[in-house]
């Protein structure tokens, strides 16, 4: 906390410094697109399956996406086998909302026969190492994911070629915690331990706010969110460049 | 935020489907006290929104391993009824239930003097009885009346309310047409006596001067909420106290 007041985190980062971004596609053959991604040493791998399905009565013509997130034992000591947990759950909602409000996918384009089969399009993140900062850490593996998937036409028989995903635009999410009456960004695990709220801000291309999240058992206050916002804005489109 | 319709949601004169203007909250009323068997309780109605609430506890926290041995934990379990929607909900807690019963939880973790109840948990449960969009609003506004409605040491109540954006018009408290087919919900909670936000979410697609221009509403209109709460645990206490008096006689 001292050293945060003289603008210094533990590991030498300045308080609105993102970790190293590491990010590797196609890792997975099985899967219609995959990310594994590296946010400092949080690591989390997501994976897309795409299969053919029924639309909703109120949609008939649009695909249907569905956010997973997985907090496995494998990635911490403090994550415990079976459902996913409350954490698990706001995890994939939040990820989920930056991409479905900022119309990443094209929906329509996702259509097989309107009002009877479309494509269905399962992202399921599993977190590999926690070091905090699931939420950023899960967002650019998923839009990773989503960029290179490929939809499987050929393969079911609905189409003559397999096509690339129908993406429009890049959301990304920037997490800040505060600890004290200081906001950083991309908190690791320590500084998140001792956070006592945190905030989710996605932005789309042009910058324009597409979800929050609030999160933590303290509060922020309106200078604060002010901060963040102009924060994710800013730090949105360092991240959009570095992943191309 | 998803659906599209051909209904005018805000028409030229700025006036909206239920006849509000755009910086309006529909009308409110509160009552604390409303269950017998609760620590305390309250029936909150916001628009078509009405909503129960309880609150037991402090109490042995369950399971064990939960426990705190420096502060009390807070479980609140929000809940939509089955006929609560148009399209019966199916009873039990699916994926949003659970987001937003964790949100109410930490939004008034930050309010209520948990320290006070080592070990103990604190059980607030919201049952959602017909919803018309803002329904986790008007449950954490109702969940923090019954807070006090039982006598439990808190910094300040929480009053919460949406804004949001629809046919190109930044919103105060969305209906459900206003939420089905708008562009924008954000719902925020605040701490009126210090202005600090203790639950905040959006999604949808605004730009910075939108989502300014919502916030300064959500903000003044919060107080007003406030000022509900107030005036319904004061009328609680009055009616307490009359009955006291009464049986004196």
């Amino acid at each position: 906390m001292n050293l945060l007041s003289d603008g210094r985190r533990e590991d030498g980062r300045q308080l609105d410094e993102v970790r190293k971004i590491q990010v590797e596609t196609g890792v997975i053959e099985s899967a219609e697109g995959s990310a594994r991604v590296k946010l400092g040493e949080t690591e989390v791998m997501a994976g897309i399956k795409i299969i053919p399905g029924t639309p909703y009565p109120d949609a008939p013509g649009d695909g249907v996406l569905t956010t997973g997130a997985e907090l496995i034992p494998l990635a911490h000591e403090s994550f415990e086998p079976g459902p996913p947990s409350e954490d698990a759950i706001e995890l994939a909602r939040v990820v989920d909302r930056g991409i479905r409000e900022s119309g990443m996918v094209d929906v329509k384009k996702l259509c097989i026969t309107e009002g009877e089969e479309i494509w269905m399009v399962f992202i399921d993140i599993y977190a590999l190492n926690y070091d905090g900062n699931l939420f950023d850490a899960c967002n650019l593996a998923a839009v990773c994911a989503l960029k290179s998937a490929i939809v499987p036409w050929k393969q079911y028989g609905k189409g003559e070629e397999d096509l690339p995903m129908p993406v429009t635009c890049t959301p990304i999410s920037v997490t800040e915690c505060k600890i004290g009456n200081d906001l950083i960004v991309d908190p690791n695990f320590n500084e998140e331990a001792i956070s006592t709220a945190r905030l989710t801000v996605t932005t789309d291309d042009i910058g324009n706010f597409r979800a929050m999240q609030k999160g933590g058992k303290g509060s922020i206050t309106r200078g604060d969110l002010s901060l963040c916002l102009d924060r994710a804005v800013e730090i949105g489109k360092q991240i959009r460049k570095i992943i191309g | 935020m998803s659906g599209h319709t051909d209904m005018v949601l805000v028409n030229e004169e700025g006036i909206r489907i239920d006849g509000r203007k755009v910086d309006e909250k529909r009308n409110i009323k509160i009552e604390a006290g409303v269950l017998k068997n609760a620590s305390g309780s309250c029936y909150l109605e916001i628009g078509k929104n009405k909503v129960l609430c309880a609150v037991y506890g402090p109490r042995e926290c369950r399971p064990r391993h939960l426990q705190n041995p420096t502060k009390a934990i807070i479980q609140c379990k929000y809940n939509m009824q089955a006929y609560s929607v148009t399209d019966r909900k199916r009873p039990g807690t699916d994926r949003r239930s659970v987001e937003i019963s964790k949100l109410i939880s930490e939004a008034l973790e930050a309010v209520v003097q948990t320290e006070l109840y080592p070990r103990a948990s604190i059980d607030i449960y919201i049952e959602i009885l017909q919803a018309n969009a803002g329904t986790r609003c008007a449950g954490l506004t109702a969940a923090s009346v019954a807070l006090a409605d039982a006598g439990i040491p808190m910094r300040d109540l929480v009053p919460a309310i949406a804004c949001g954006k629809a046919d190109g018009n930044v919103l105060l408290d969305l209906n459900k047409e206003e939420d089905n087919y708008g562009q924008a919900d954000v719902p925020i909670a605040i701490v009126p006596s210090t202005d600090e936000i203790v639950l905040l979410q959006m999604d949808g697609n605004m730009t910075r001067e939108e989502l300014d221009h919502g916030l300064d509403m959500a903000f003044k209109a919060a107080h007003e909420v406030y000022d509900v709460q107030r005036a319904a645990l004061k009328k609680r206490y009055s009616d307490i106290s009359k009955k006291e008096g009464d049986s004196v006689e």
